[in-house]
């Protein structure tokens, strides 16, 4: 293999992805400068709020049911190797709280909301309304962008919340029926052994999970290309981009809230 | 008045635009013709801004160079596919700008004026609470005529109007345009290759090829024109000296 054409085109593709981290960023900072420009679509942010907030609650919902259950029989499972078994509650509610809630939710409503952002943006985008937008007076990162960051990082720590809620009860179901925990008593281990930050840490992660998921998905809707495909690639990218980013992010908020 | 002056615009290689001038006087309508690809989308997206050309100048509604959001309140524009917001009913697409904004309506306001208009572009009141799907095609053309001509702008844009619609809803549309930039007193652009809505929107045609005007003037001259360009493509012959491979 020429050595000077591997080299070339290591270099376009460095070139190239710092190019679209550049714009990526860009398109950050221009968001972020929106936000606080007046007006402020409100009855917008209410719509989103609905969409993201209250339509994806089943699926976290779920998620996080199936996963405390899981959770919870993994636990007594390492333990009973040391005879810990004590700790199924506690250990099930710091891992909801602290990891599993936030970053398993933040996943379920990557998958159904960057994708439903992206397709909806880039079909808008496709269809000319982002233009017919600014015929109108009205700019589409404001119209449209805005609303999505706000809603979702307002209603994705509640949904972490509600989520977090129901993965306990998961490992409390799980617990009691199957384990053989008293019922008080591992309702009782779960909430000696909670701590606020533990519950807090989540909550903000997924304040960020939220932020990065419609971020993706205004992000590549906005740059859909043309036709089916385009918008059927921009869907994709702006799946895949959230939940890379929520992953990578969690390690970073973990390590900013955790390390000793 | 419209004006634009040595308007260029290139993509990358690809150079669109190499020098378009003219000016289009206030209450005349002016429709653009051209081939696939020659550049009449590009055009009207530089005159609205939402293109920024290379080089050359723009004057909209007294306005040099204007910025979308700056032209907004002068213009009415109605896309080749409507372009309604889906998420919308019928009135809130017609009434967007008037309901947002200073001096914006309240809504019982803005539907009785949307309905209004709804109703210059021959739409019952029914329509008004009806979302953009479930409309047909040339109902969905004469929302969008509706949303554009809300405001009472001064100056008009139509971008293919009549783009997927039969002779006879084509028909209709463009009387509709005809009647309303009279009646308005609009200054209007068209840009199609449709010789239908030539014939009945147009006062003054323009041809733009290889970039240019290449031919301008009244519509009756368009139409007996010996210039072998502009004949070619109005009577949609395949031999001539514009390629048919584009």
């Amino acid at each position: 293999m020429n050595p000077v054409a591997t080299l070339g085109a290591t270099g376009r593709g460095v070139a190239g992805a710092l190019g679209a981290l550049g714009r990526f960023v860009g398109f950050t900072g221009q968001a972020l400068g929106w936000m606080l420009r007046p007006p402020f679509h409100l009855r917008e942010v209410a719509a989103q709020l609905v969409q993201i907030g209250w339509l994806s609650l089943p699926v976290v919902g779920m998620t996080a049911l199936f996963t405390g259950a899981a959770l919870a029989l993994q636990i007594f499972a390492g333990s009973a190797r040391y005879g810990a078994e004590f700790a199924v509650p506690s250990i099930t509610a710091i891992g909801m709280v602290r990891e599993l809630g936030p970053v398993l939710g933040g996943l379920m409503v990557a998958a159904r909301v960057a994708s439903s952002i992206a397709a909806e943006i880039g079909t808008m985008k496709v269809s000319e309304q982002l233009d017919a937008l600014k015929t109108l007076a009205v700019e589409p990162m404001q119209f449209l962008t805005v609303p999505r960051l706000v809603a979702a990082t307002l209603a994705m720590p509640v949904l972490v919340a509600v989520g977090d809620s129901i993965g306990i009860l998961g490992g409390y179901a799980v617990g009691v029926t199957r384990l053989g925990f008293d019922g008080p008593t591992y309702l009782r281990n779960t909430l000696d052994f909670l701590e606020f930050w533990d519950i807090a840490s989540g909550l903000v992660k997924g304040a960020v999970f939220g932020f990065l998921v419609a971020l993706s998905g205004c992000y590549f809707g906005m740059n859909s290309g043309r036709g089916a495909q385009g918008v059927g690639e921009a869907t994709k990218s702006a799946v895949v981009l959230a939940s890379v980013l929520i992953l990578a992010s969690n390690y970073l908020l973990t390590e900013a809230f955790f390390s000793a | 008045m419209i004006r634009a002056e040595a308007l260029h615009k290139a993509f990358g290689r690809k150079t669109v635009l190499r020098g378009v001038s003219f000016e289009v006087p206030k209450g005349q309508s002016l429709v653009v013709i051209g081939g696939s690809g020659t550049g009449k989308s590009v055009l009207l997206k530089c005159l609205l801004g939402l293109e920024r050309a290379d080089s050359g100048e723009v004057e909209l509604a007294g306005l040099k160079n204007p910025t979308p959001h700056a032209v907004a309140p002068h213009i009415g524009m109605l896309f080749q596919g409507a372009a309604l917001f889906d998420s919308l009913p019928v009135w809130q697409n017609v009434a967007f700008r008037l309901m947002r904004g200073t001096g914006r309506m309240g809504r019982v306001e803005a539907k009785a004026l949307a309905v209004e208009k709804l109703a210059r572009v021959g739409l019952g009141p029914e329509v008004a609470d009806l979302f953009p799907a479930e409309l047909s095609g040339g109902m969905q053309k004469r929302v969008g005529l509706a949303r554009a001509i809300a405001g009472d702008p001064p100056v008009l844009f139509f971008d293919e109007p009549t783009a997927g619609l039969d002779p006879i809803m084509s028909a209709v549309i463009n009387a509709l345009i005809r009647g309303i930039v009279t009646e308005m007193g609009a200054t209007a652009l068209t840009i199609t290759h449709d010789m239908r809505t030539v014939r009945d929107v147009a006062d003054r045609v323009a041809m733009l090829h290889e970039g240019r005007f290449h031919w301008q003037g009244p519509t009756a001259e368009a139409f007996g024109s010996d210039d072998p360009v502009l004949r070619q493509f109005t009577e949609g012959r395949t031999e001539g000296p514009i390629p048919t491979l584009r």
